[in-house]
């Protein structure tokens, strides 16, 4: 019995991974799509988001049968337990790459140059879904705790982008104001992508210590010099 | 200080050593879990708390059991007095050949009780607490033998119950019950425990989870890991535990 379990276990952290370059690759063409204006891949993003809500689907019923079938407990519950709690925080990734493709569908993006730290932005969370799924396939704290910190670099973006827009609205007289709050709805949804990172990786640390602690007790640490 | 406190124990059977060096302190009115794999010394220990393993030839304890304080292995204790206090329930139901109701006045009356009326109302006193006085009253002068196998370990606790012990043993009570009957006797140990202080022996994982406050873990006659059950199952310390509860080996 413990040899399928295994497998499926393998099988999981499989489907995790999968469903985490789907996220990874929906980030990086919604926010391609909208500093470059490319309406098609913006469409193609939101096609994909149901891709990555079947991808929570099946998880979600492998975790379910898995608790059926093995009654698992300490290391193989808390694993389980937090697969199931990592989805939800993907599928939330997905729909906001989604809603950030369909900002440049619906809105006027045409004037107002895009802010060139949007892509760093996108680059930096996309890398964080990937390095905490990898955290928890690798059951790597390291890692975990790496993408936890990471989190900072993009809240400071998200600042400085925020007071550019603030800025730029100002200086056009709120001319071109409606292309600034959608530049800033950019933002903010990649803000929010990398605070769901934030909470797989602290998924992470539960699945490997049985604690959940979560980035604020990490950052705390980092500050005590731990 | 516990219920029962086991201190530096050593347990052998002739010259094998079945529990090595076994320090454990058992709550008062919760339920205990030993678990391990077969021959791992858990049933041993279990028959240790009421000296049911006098009767073994070439075993010899060392080390202290105090129930209450009191060493039950000083030469003081009387072995009678001290199975009333310390009851047992076994793996296989064992009602004598009997009927339903001297089979639960037995205890009673060996230590002195012939009133009838009192017998009666230990008889349904103890019946009640088993949860299982609806099922039999009309026909408690029947054999026990007739009944069914949940009812007879039933039996078998309320005939444990019937000498008012304050802990009860159980080694692996319902491994020989089907799901309806064990999910009965889970309930009635869970009722039980705000009376007497449960021990309990299992195979059954899901069932120290379910029922018991705290898990003993042994493995080759040594006690490995004794903490909070939810802890045991959910973070626990030695990697040993981890591999057993897991089904890594065993």
């Amino acid at each position: 019995m413990r040899n399928k379990f295994d497998m499926q276990l393998d099988s999981l952290k499989e489907q995790l991974i999968h469903m985490g370059e789907l996220c990874e690759i929906a980030i990086t063409k919604a926010t391609e799509a909208i500093l470059e204006g490319k309406e098609e891949q913006a469409r193609e993003v939101i096609l994909a988001d149901e891709e990555i809500d079947q991808a929570e689907k099946d998880i979600e019923r492998l975790c379910l049968k898995l608790l059926l079938q093995q009654q698992p407990v300490a290391k193989d519950l808390r694993q389980i337990s937090a697969a199931l709690k990592m989805i939800t925080d993907m599928e939330r990734i997905g729909d906001q790459a989604s809603d950030i493709a369909e900002i440049l569908l619906t809105a006027k993006l045409g004037k107002a140059k895009p802010n060139e730290d949007i892509g760093v932005m996108a680059q930096a969370t996309a890398k964080m879904v990937t390095e905490s799924v990898q955290a928890y396939v690798d059951q790597n704290m390291m890692l975990a705790k790496k993408v936890m910190l990471a989190d900072d670099e993009v809240d400071r973006l998200f600042e400085k982008v925020r007071q550019e827009i603030i800025d730029y609205i100002a200086k056009g007289n709120g001319e071109e104001g409606a292309e600034a709050i959608d530049q800033i709805m950019v933002t903010k949804y990649l803000e929010r992508i990398g605070d769901h990172a934030t909470n797989i990786a602290e998924w992470v640390e539960f699945s490997i210590t049985g604690n959940h602690h979560g980035a604020q007790a990490i950052h705390d640490r980092e500050k005590a010099g731990e | 200080m516990g219920k029962i406190d086991i201190k530096d124990m050593d347990l052998f059977y002739g010259s094998f050593q079945a529990l090595k060096n076994v320090n454990l302190e058992i709550e008062a009115n919760k339920i205990t879990a030993f678990i391990g794999p077969s021959g791992c010394g858990k049933s041993t220990l279990l028959k240790s708390l009421n000296r049911m393993n006098d009767l073994v030839e070439g075993c010899r304890i060392q080390g202290k059991i105090l129930l209450d304080g009191q060493d039950i292995y000083a030469k003081s204790t009387d072995v009678n007095t001290l199975r009333k206090r310390v009851g047992m329930v076994f793996q296989k139901p064992n009602p004598f050949p009997m009927s339903i109701y001297d089979n639960i006045a037995y205890g009673p009356r060996t230590h002195g009780i012939h009133s009838k009326s009192k017998l009666d109302d230990i008889v349904e006193k103890s019946l009640r607490n088993a949860a299982i006085w609806d099922e039999v009253k009309d026909r408690l002068k029947k054999s026990a033998l007739g009944m069914s196998g949940g009812q007879q370990q039933r039996l078998c606790i309320a005939r444990a119950l019937a000498v008012e012990p304050e802990v009860l043993l159980m080694d692996e009570p319902t491994s020989a019950l089907d799901p309806i009957s064990t999910s009965k006797i889970e309930d009635l140990a869970a009722d039980l425990k705000k009376d007497y202080t449960i021990v309990m022996v299992t195979h059954n994982m899901q069932q120290a989870v379910r029922i018991s406050d705290n898990t003993a873990f042994f493995l080759l006659g040594e006690m490995i890991e004794y903490n909070n059950t939810e802890k045991l199952f959910s973070i626990p310390s030695d990697k040993r535990t981890e591999d057993y509860i897991t089904g890594r080996f065993g």
